[in-house]
């Protein structure tokens, strides 16, 4: 605990130091070359989140958050490049540890009228899905999303290269990761899960160790998009190659790895009726296990969503959202578990989003639910975000998990179903 | 026939029936559809395209102030008052800081805005679905339809006075279910057709809701390889009378025809925006 406390203390210093340091420098723009319109900021927030477990969970800690996080945001801008550094340092009461994580640090160029280059550590996006991801095979971070960070900690970062060609017709991004950015899986460390070896829950007993390709330019990842634009419709291609973003494999020892993937998609989405409806598909080619008779890795899938977003009434919008993931070569992965029940064929997930804005957009009042009418589990995230002042901003939330059968993806958490809280100051 | 079509000739109609109204008015009294055309154009379609930095002041009953500032980029998207452009980059609060926000803009009433956001914390971008426009604009007293103008084409237009400096036109809207209010009163400026102060009233005749310019500078901009001066409004006032709430507006650094591409106005720069707009 000592350690802790001290952790504890430093950041309540840098962020006194920071905090009146915040605002903008320019460089004298009569000169010319590199420094020409020079501006830098510095801009960030200080933020203590606590959360607990509703219930008990045997394998974790009552609490589910605790954590006094300072983040610092510098922005660096010249004519012809962007620079961004973005730097968390956190203490965290669950681990009793302090970390540190670089959320962002790379270089941005345009250095022809058909070419972008984004460089170094970024956060990635695309697809058309609403916190549902097919072609968006850039690392997420559901840890954090399930014990109640911030929206924004979802999307972990990539070490990569993105280079984005334009023409008149169409576009094209290319991003590079020279090694392996897996997901931010769930562990046991923060969240317990099932375990399918043990048969039973895990947690901090059962912490999952994965092997991760971690070979520079050998275990690398390429990921591409074409897309364009008719008639207001945005139409995408998608492909991608790389490796399952969360271990589905495993050695004959039992080690988790993380197979090899390829995927394909497409997507549309545009202006149907008063709303914005989206399709989107993805084939996922396990490449480890291509006809499915390995059970020791994840089959092929296709995943298939359609969803529609709509504003119901003032400050009020609404998505939903149909997901359906297709096991390929389901009979031989019936046929490989040895007695065990496993997964269905079929897995269905319907996604409902609401937001409300009051108190002159203010207050948020948000919630996202997802529910599967095959496992028969749900996830709902209730959360409430008000702007004390432009600069103080308080939240609470919760992440509610139920299901019969603990197997099942969302009904797996139940144990870690918790309320959370956040004070929020930003500079 | 397209709706546009039966628009066009709704307004033809509307303005020869119009037009005999105005024969009792000195001849120097443009006809009101003229009038309304010209205000139109000089709040919202001056030059091919202009940027400028918005900075709002919101007051709320009990005193309380909140800041936003974005800039703000603008195209004309071919010939005539039709459609547009926006790009917004959002500076403060910090909430919003570096957002950015674009908008395709159709004269044709019947067809719904473009509108997309892009989070950079989630490198996300969101197409935001249609809205209704009379809802407040970031939280201010602004609407949406404040900014990004409210079609001439969706109010009846009828001159009910005029003063030594200002014609007062009386607007009507053709959907009343479609909007909160019942009316509005433009008081527009004789010398430069800018409206200088709208008063938006409920049933029956009850002010709820004003709009006020407060000041305008002429900037000058190049136009066609010539000098000329377009009249800006560079400070205003929009108070709910109903909430005790006001929002003060500032414009600077207002530059036009500046040559943005209609490029600007796509996803590339939707993620990274131009320079143009980052300062």
């Amino acid at each position: 605990m000592k350690a802790h406390s001290s952790s504890w203390l430093f950041l309540c210093l840098a962020a006194a130091l920071l905090v009146p340091a915040a605002g903008i420098c320019e460089a004298d723009r009569g000169h010319g070359g590199l420094l020409d319109g020079f501006t830098a900021e510095v801009h960030g927030y200080y933020e203590l989140r606590g959360g607990c477990r509703t219930g008990r969970d045997p394998h974790e800690e009552d609490m589910s958050i605790m954590e006094t996080r300072l983040q610092v945001d510098l922005p660096v801008s010249g004519k012809w490049f962007d620079l961004k550094y973005k730097e968390d340092l956190w203490a965290d009461g669950i681990t009793e540890e302090v970390g540190h994580d670089t959320r962002e640090l790379w270089l941005f160029s345009r250095p022809a009228g058909f070419l972008d280059i984004k460089v170094g550590r970024q956060v990635l996006t695309w697809g058309t899905g609403d916190l549902v991801f097919l072609n968006d095979l850039f690392p997420k971070d559901w840890r954090s999303f399930f014990i109640g960070r911030d929206a924004e900690y979802l999307k972990a970062p990539s070490d990569a290269v993105k280079l984005g060609f334009f023409t008149d017709t169409a576009n094209l991004d290319l991003v590079y990761t020279p090694r392996f950015d897996p997901d931010r899986f769930i562990t046991g460390e923060y969240v317990s899960y099932w375990n399918g070896q043990l048969g039973r829950l895990g947690g901090r007993d059962a912490i999952v160790h994965a092997r991760q390709p971690d070979r520079w330019f050998d275990d690398d990842e390429i990921a591409l998009r074409l897309y364009g634009n008719v008639k207001g419709y945005e139409l995408a291609l998608y492909g991608y190659r790389g490796y399952w973003k969360t271990p589905e494999g495993q050695t004959p020892s039992g080690t988790p790895v993380f197979p090899r993937l390829n995927a394909c998609g497409f997507s549309v989405r545009g202006r149907t009726g008063p709303g914005i409806a989206n399709i989107e598909i993805a084939y996922y080619r396990s490449v480890d296990d291509p006809r499915g008779e390995d059970p020791l890795v994840r089959n092929s899938e296709v995943r298939y969503l359609a969803g529609y977003a709509q504003e119901i009434g003032p400050d009020l919008n609404g998505s939903l959202q149909y997901y359906v993931e297709q096991m390929l070569d389901w009979g031989d992965y019936e046929r490989g578990l040895t007695g065990a029940e496993g997964k269905d064929r079929l897995r269905h997930v319907i996604t409902l989003q609401l937001t409300q804005l009051a108190m002159d957009q203010n207050l948020r009042l948000s919630l996202s639910a997802y529910y599967s009418p095959s496992d028969r589990d749900a996830y709902v995230r209730p959360n409430i975000h008000y702007m004390y002042t432009d600069n103080i901003r308080l939240e609470l939330g919760a992440n509610i998990f139920f299901g019969e059968d603990p197997a099942t993806f969302f009904a797996q958490f139940e144990k870690n179903t918790n309320i959370y809280a956040a004070l929020r100051y930003s500079f | 026939m397209s709706p546009g079509k039966i628009m066009a000739i709704t307004i033809v109609i509307l303005g020869a029936l119009a037009a005999p109204a105005f024969s009792g008015e000195t001849s120097r009294t443009p006809a009101t559809d003229e009038m309304v055309r010209r205000a139109n154009h000089m709040a919202l379609y001056q030059g091919a395209d202009m940027k400028g930095a918005v900075s709002m002041v919101i007051t709320d009953r009990q005193g309380r102030t909140r800041k936003r500032e974005f800039n703000i980029l603008r195209r004309d998207a071919g010939t005539g008052d039709g459609d547009q452009r926006y790009y917004v980059y959002f500076n403060e609060p910090a909430d919003v800081r570096k957002m950015s926000f674009m908008v395709h803009k159709y004269a044709d009433t019947a067809k719904d805005d473009d509108r997309w956001l892009y989070m950079p914390g989630l490198d996300l971008v969101k197409r935001i679905a249609a809205g209704d426009k009379r809802t407040s604009f970031v939280g201010s007293d602004y609407l949406y339809e404040d900014i990004s103008g409210r079609s001439p084409l969706e109010d009846t237009h009828e001159l009910t006075g005029t003063t030594e400096n200002h014609y007062v036109l009386k607007n009507v809207p053709k959907e009343p279910g479609a909007v909160e209010f019942a009316y509005y009163l433009a008081h527009i400026d004789k010398k430069t057709c800018i409206p200088v102060k709208m008063e938006f009233f409920k049933k029956p005749d009850r002010l709820y809701r004003v709009i006020e310019v407060l000041k305008i500078e002429g900037v000058e901009a190049l136009e066609n390889g010539r000098k000329v001066l377009y009249p800006t409004v560079t400070r205003s006032v929009a108070r709910n009378l109903d909430t005790g709430g006001k929002t003060e507006m500032t414009l600077s650094g207002v530059r036009y025809n500046i040559g943005l591409t209609d490029q600007i106005f796509t996803e590339r720069y939707l993620r990274r925006p131009p320079k143009e707009a980052m300062r």
